[in-house]
């Protein structure tokens, strides 16, 4: 960066799309989407998750970590096989290309957890719960080693680029998935690295997110009451964690996640229809620290579904639009357009108002 | 001297170099512009003070008309945010809905369209002698519709709204203190911000109100006696300083 560096006026983008139908969408699709909106990132983070990608080891987690240096892996590589029955263990494809020149080292490991470890036992922990314990300890015990992915058939791949040239760098072309989330990033509060490029991913829950989040203070030490550390140095982080927390470990709908999430507020509470205004109370009185303020439009992708989610006055923008067995999510209608000229329906979803798409019933 | 319409191919063409053969076919003496294949490209229009007709078929990228001082843009398609921003003169016709912060601090100029518009529309719009600024939306609105409006025409028709739908958002008119806000249906006192008091509509309203909608029902083929079948009421500021004591202690 030179002296004459002028701050560019952006905000991040996003996009997304699934088949509801569980057909399988090539990632050109979803690269398109995103290359659109590189006007909205400034090259310091770009990144994607598909889910459906790895059929033949879909019984397996899917762990992606980067490492900053050899020792990082040897210490992370110990933990894994030490815990794990690895099935399979590889360099995550990538090539060398003219806008990607700086990167960490990139693995895979398709693993299973070995039952007869004593943690499981003595924490009385299921085996999602020990992937999250292992993606904690990892982050926050071996210096220069992160996992950013860690679900089954779906995988992150992000770093420091416009997205359109993180695809290019990790080969997505090779990949087709039933959803896929994509993010260009424009970091306004911490710098951009590799670890803090989006999706922000625990087990197979991924975050992409345009806004900033002014109660991550709150929302990280609520966390860390639930043993999850924050260490990515980016607000996003918190929401994948808050998402995981209410939706796998406390078993709310993905409505009542969200609307802890965005809560409405106390006047349209009292607006609302008695047996909605309890439900509201006492998910405010619960999940207050689960809030989020500031703005913010984010994509939360699952194995099976997306989940378009607004701040609650709507600071940030978000369109959809379906067409046959698609949805599609982004910042910028223009950006549909890109794949769907001629959408069935499009409109933008009110503040605060979860659009949640789910695969068909009966889609594998 | 060129010929006098122009046709350009925006296919996947970058704002930067659209816009700049936009400003070249302008100096050539273009006075009708066709923009074909137009998907996200920004800025389309901003800044331009001649009588020129910019045509086109796609979605434009945000900020379209932004500064805009004189042209008049069809957009036969929806609009995505930041349309009409800070625009001064000119015209700007969409045939779908427009996104968020629509006619951002405007302070002339008509900005008419067709479907729904997303939220903080009219925000801080203002007026400056001759120049008095119209929006003209023909579905519903989201919150802060008018919020700080200053002066200008906020008109909100939700011709095609159903029952169960808001044909208005919430902080309607929150800070307002000049310009006024006609809907065409019912607004709610809980959508309302504090410096706003509804009231009907008197013989100067309808006579200001008539060739507005006459010229918006003319871009769409629309027919005024439709638009007209149901009553407007009228929001005014209460207060033209609403704010004027917040710092006095």
């Amino acid at each position: 960066m030179n002296h004459l560096y002028q701050k560019d006026i952006s905000g991040c983008g996003l996009s997304g799309i699934i088949s509801t139908t569980g057909k399988l969408i090539p990632a050109e699709d979803i690269i398109k989407t995103i290359r659109i909106q590189n006007e909205r990132g400034n090259g310091l983070g770009g990144g994607f998750a598909g889910y459906g990608i790895y059929p033949e080891y879909k019984d397996y987690y899917a762990v992606h970590i980067m490492f900053d240096h050899e020792q990082a892996k040897e210490d992370a590589e110990d933990y894994i096989e030490n815990n794990y029955i690895v099935a399979r263990k590889e360099r995550i494809p990538h090539r060398r290309t003219s806008a990607i020149t700086v990167h960490p080292l990139l693995w895979r490991y398709f693993v299973k957890v070995r039952t007869e470890r004593p943690d499981l036992e003595l924490e009385d922990l299921n085996k999602d719960d020990f992937v999250v314990k292992t993606v904690m300890k990892i982050n926050s015990e071996i210096d220069g080693a992160y996992v950013f992915s860690s679900g089954k058939n779906m995988g992150a791949f992000k770093g420091v680029g416009f997205a359109d040239e993180i695809a290019d760098f990790f080969m997505l072309e090779q990949y087709q998935a039933y959803i896929w989330t994509a993010h260009n990033r424009f970091p306004t509060n911490t710098q951009g690295w590799w670890g803090g490029a989006h999706p922000f991913t625990l087990l197979d829950w991924s975050i992409v997110h345009n806004g900033e989040i002014s109660s991550y203070g709150i929302n990280k030490r609520y966390l860390e009451m639930f043993r999850y550390k924050c260490t990515l140095l980016t607000d996003t982080e918190v929401v994948a964690y808050l998402f995981d927390l209410l939706i796998r470990k406390h078993g709310l709908s993905a409505k009542l996640a969200c609307m802890a999430l965005a809560a409405p507020f106390w006047k349209d509470i009292d607006r609302m229809p008695e047996d909605e205004r309890q439900v509201a109370r006492q998910i405010r009185q619960v999940y207050g620290p689960a809030m989020l303020n500031g703005p913010f439009s984010i994509l939360f992708a699952h194995s099976r579904g997306l989940i378009g989610l607004n701040d609650r006055i709507k600071l940030r923008p978000l369109i959809v639009a379906t067409k046959d067995d698609r949805t599609y999510m982004a910042s910028e209608e223009s950006a549909i357009r890109t794949v769907c000229t001629k959408p069935d329906r499009v409109w933008a979803p009110r503040a605060g108002e979860p659009v949640i798409v789910e695969l068909d019933a009966g889609v594998a | 001297m060129s010929k006098q319409k122009v046709k350009i191919k925006a296919d996947a063409v970058y704002y930067r170099q659209l816009n700049e053969q936009i400003r070249k076919s302008i100096a050539d003496g273009a006075t009708e512009i066709e923009l074909t294949g137009v998907n996200g490209q920004r800025y389309i229009g901003d800044g331009l003070h001649d009588r020129v007709k910019i045509i086109m078929d796609g979605v434009p990228g945000n900020d379209v008309a932004a500064f805009m001082n004189g042209p008049t843009i069809v957009i036969k398609n929806n609009s995505q945010d930041g349309t009409g921003n800070t625009m001064n003169d000119g015209k700007v016709v969409i045939h779908g809905h427009a996104g968020d912060v629509l006619g951002y601090g405007m302070r002339g100029g008509k900005l008419h369209i067709l479907g729904d518009v997303g939220y903080r529309v009219g925000i801080h719009m203002k007026s400056y002698k001759d120049k008095v600024p119209t929006i003209i939306a023909g579905g519903k609105a989201g919150d802060f519709f008018g919020e700080y409006m200053a002066c200008g025409n906020l008109i909100l028709l939700g011709l095609n709204n159903t029952a169960d739908e808001p044909l208005i958002g919430n902080y309607t008119g929150t800070g307002m203190h000049g310009g006024v806000i006609y809907i065409r249906g019912e607004v709610e006192a809980h959508q309302l911000g504090a410096e706003v008091g509804v009231k009907e509509l008197d013989a100067e309203d309808h006579k200001r109100l008539k060739p507005l909608l006459e010229e918006y029902c003319a871009d769409f083929g629309l027919e005024l006696d439709k638009v007209m079948d149901k009553p407007f009421i009228k929001l005014i500021p209460i207060s033209h300083r609403p704010y004027g004591r917040l710092y006095a202690y």
